[in-house]
């Protein structure tokens, strides 16, 4: 009875390590206020919207197209984009420095940062998700492909950040504008970075839809069913 | 382990609630036309923030090249309808704790040290132009015309017709890339960029750097600012 109960316990603490507290809700503060200082940056940017995918005179896409904004109906709203977002802008930055200052202090980098064979190993990881035969490679809490991405997301929203300074307070802190190619190109890598969590936000949200309620779930309980059900066929 | 769940969910839901609740809170009241007190308090916060943290007159803008100059579009009217305005121009100045004006001349402007700036002149919109302006600094203009003024908060500046009109805090008006201009890249000023004199400072955006000013007024109330009753930062510092 004793060894069960503690069994239990171990399998439990066991299934609760998928994500930490912390992690969960840092996490789940980012969602909505990145999402709000990507809808206030769209307000911001309508008033200028120089960017494009094309060369010299050919234009293949133009962020954005006028029908875009209508549908959207982000235009004549610049005052109000950029109050939003220099106040959001607050918790952004400092649940984001949390977050690493949490990581690293805790150990949990280890499982995050990719390492020399994550590279190679994303390769199959990335054939695997997209239905090729490929057997998944061995991995922790987050697998190559994982680690990868969530490294990337993170050092982009410290960019975004500095980026962001840069074009918020460009005589003030006119160095930091100058080591990131000067007012102009703050603004443009401002705006990629963005560009680059919306399309991380698309493959994100079809990678959780596909991998399954118990997944998701583990990102709000902090366990994970899928592998006590592992655990116990062992 | 389904308690446990739940209990999340509800953790998670009630955050949503309660992140709801927030959002609401801050986007709660306000003029038609302007952004609601809450934002505005944040504002005023990031202003303290910027003032206090930030800014020194010792930070200098960056400055350009004469190749680098390009080719700056007019970019607001307002407050610039009547062009017979420039004919007898004068300039209605109030120094700090006065109660009357005393009047200038541009020729009485050109008397002060000259100062020439080619910066990057930044509009609120999102673009900006490399541009050259000449003029005198508005703390010589202030030393000279009105001593004494650099005690105030801040300084109000208005079109003759007054239908355009900013105030600056007075750390942003005495940093010495502040200038009344009247030439602008090379030239005179032109009326549609503000002859025969206009505002250009670096440490703000545009909406900041009133074209044809026909008066000038130190206080430390907080003078009315055009573009600040619209919605946007009073502050607008860069």
């Amino acid at each position: 009875m004793f060894i069960l109960f503690r069994e239990i316990i171990q399998a439990v603490r066991f299934l609760e390590e998928k994500h930490k507290l912390a992690t969960r809700w840092f996490h789940w503060i980012n969602f909505p206020i990145l999402s709000l200082m990507m809808i206030s940056g769209m307000l911001i940017y309508w008033a200028y919207d120089p960017y494009r995918i094309g060369l010299g005179d050919i234009t293949l896409f133009h962020f954005f197209p006028d029908r875009f904004y209508k549908l959207t109906g982000v235009e004549h709203k610049l005052a109000y984009g950029m109050a939003i977002h220099f106040c959001l802008a607050w918790i952004f930055a400092i649940n984001g420095i949390a977050y690493v200052i949490y990581t690293v202090v805790s150990g949990e980098w280890r499982e995050l940062v990719p390492e020399a064979r994550s590279f190679r190993e994303a390769i199959d990881v990335a054939k695997h998700d997209m239905g090729f035969k490929v057997p998944l490679p061995p991995q922790g809490r987050y697998n190559a492909a994982q680690r990868i991405t969530y490294t990337a997301i993170v050092m982009m929203g410290g960019m975004s950040l500095l980026t962001g300074l840069a074009i918020y307070k460009p005589a003030q802190l006119s160095c930091l504008t100058a080591i990131l190619g000067g007012y102009e190109w703050a603004r443009w890598e401002h705006f990629w970075l963005t560009m680059g969590y919306a399309g991380f936000f698309v493959i994100h949200i079809a990678q959780v839809i596909r991998a399954g309620w118990p997944n998701f779930r583990s990102m709000v309980a902090g366990y994970d069913l899928k592998e006590a059900d592992a655990a116990s066929g062992d | 382990m389904a308690r446990r769940t739940r209990r999340s969910f509800i953790v998670l839901g009630a955050g949503a609630a309660a992140g709801i609740a927030a959002w609401t809170l801050l986007n709660v009241g306000g003029e038609e036309g302007d952004i609601p007190p809450g934002l505005r308090r944040i504002l005023g916060f990031n202003e303290g923030v910027a003032r206090n943290v930030l800014f020194s007159n010792k930070h200098l803008a960056k400055t350009y090249p004469p190749s680098a100059i390009g080719n700056i579009k007019v970019n607001g009217e307002i407050g610039m309808d009547d062009d017979s305005e420039l004919a007898d121009w004068k300039l209605a100045l109030t120094p700090y704790q006065s109660k009357s004006a005393t009047t200038l001349t541009i020729a009485d402007l050109r008397a002060l040290p000259r100062h020439e700036e080619i910066i990057d002149f930044k509009c609120v919109e999102g673009w900006s132009t490399v541009t050259q302006f000449a003029g005198a600094r508005l703390s010589d203009f202030t030393a000279r015309f009105a001593p004494g003024s650099e005690k105030a908060q801040c300084v109000g500046m208005k079109t003759p017709d007054e239908e355009y009109y900013v105030s600056i805090d007075m750390p942003s008006a005495l940093h010495p890339q502040t200038l009344l201009a009247w030439e602008m890249n090379g030239q005179p000023l032109t009326p549609k960029h503000g002859a025969p004199l206009r505002l250009v400072t670096p440490v703000k955006y545009g909406i900041k750097n009133i074209k044809r000013i026909g008066s000038i007024e130190f206080t430390d109330s907080r003078p009315d600012d055009y573009w600040a009753e619209r919605g946007y930062d009073w502050y607008a510092g860069l």
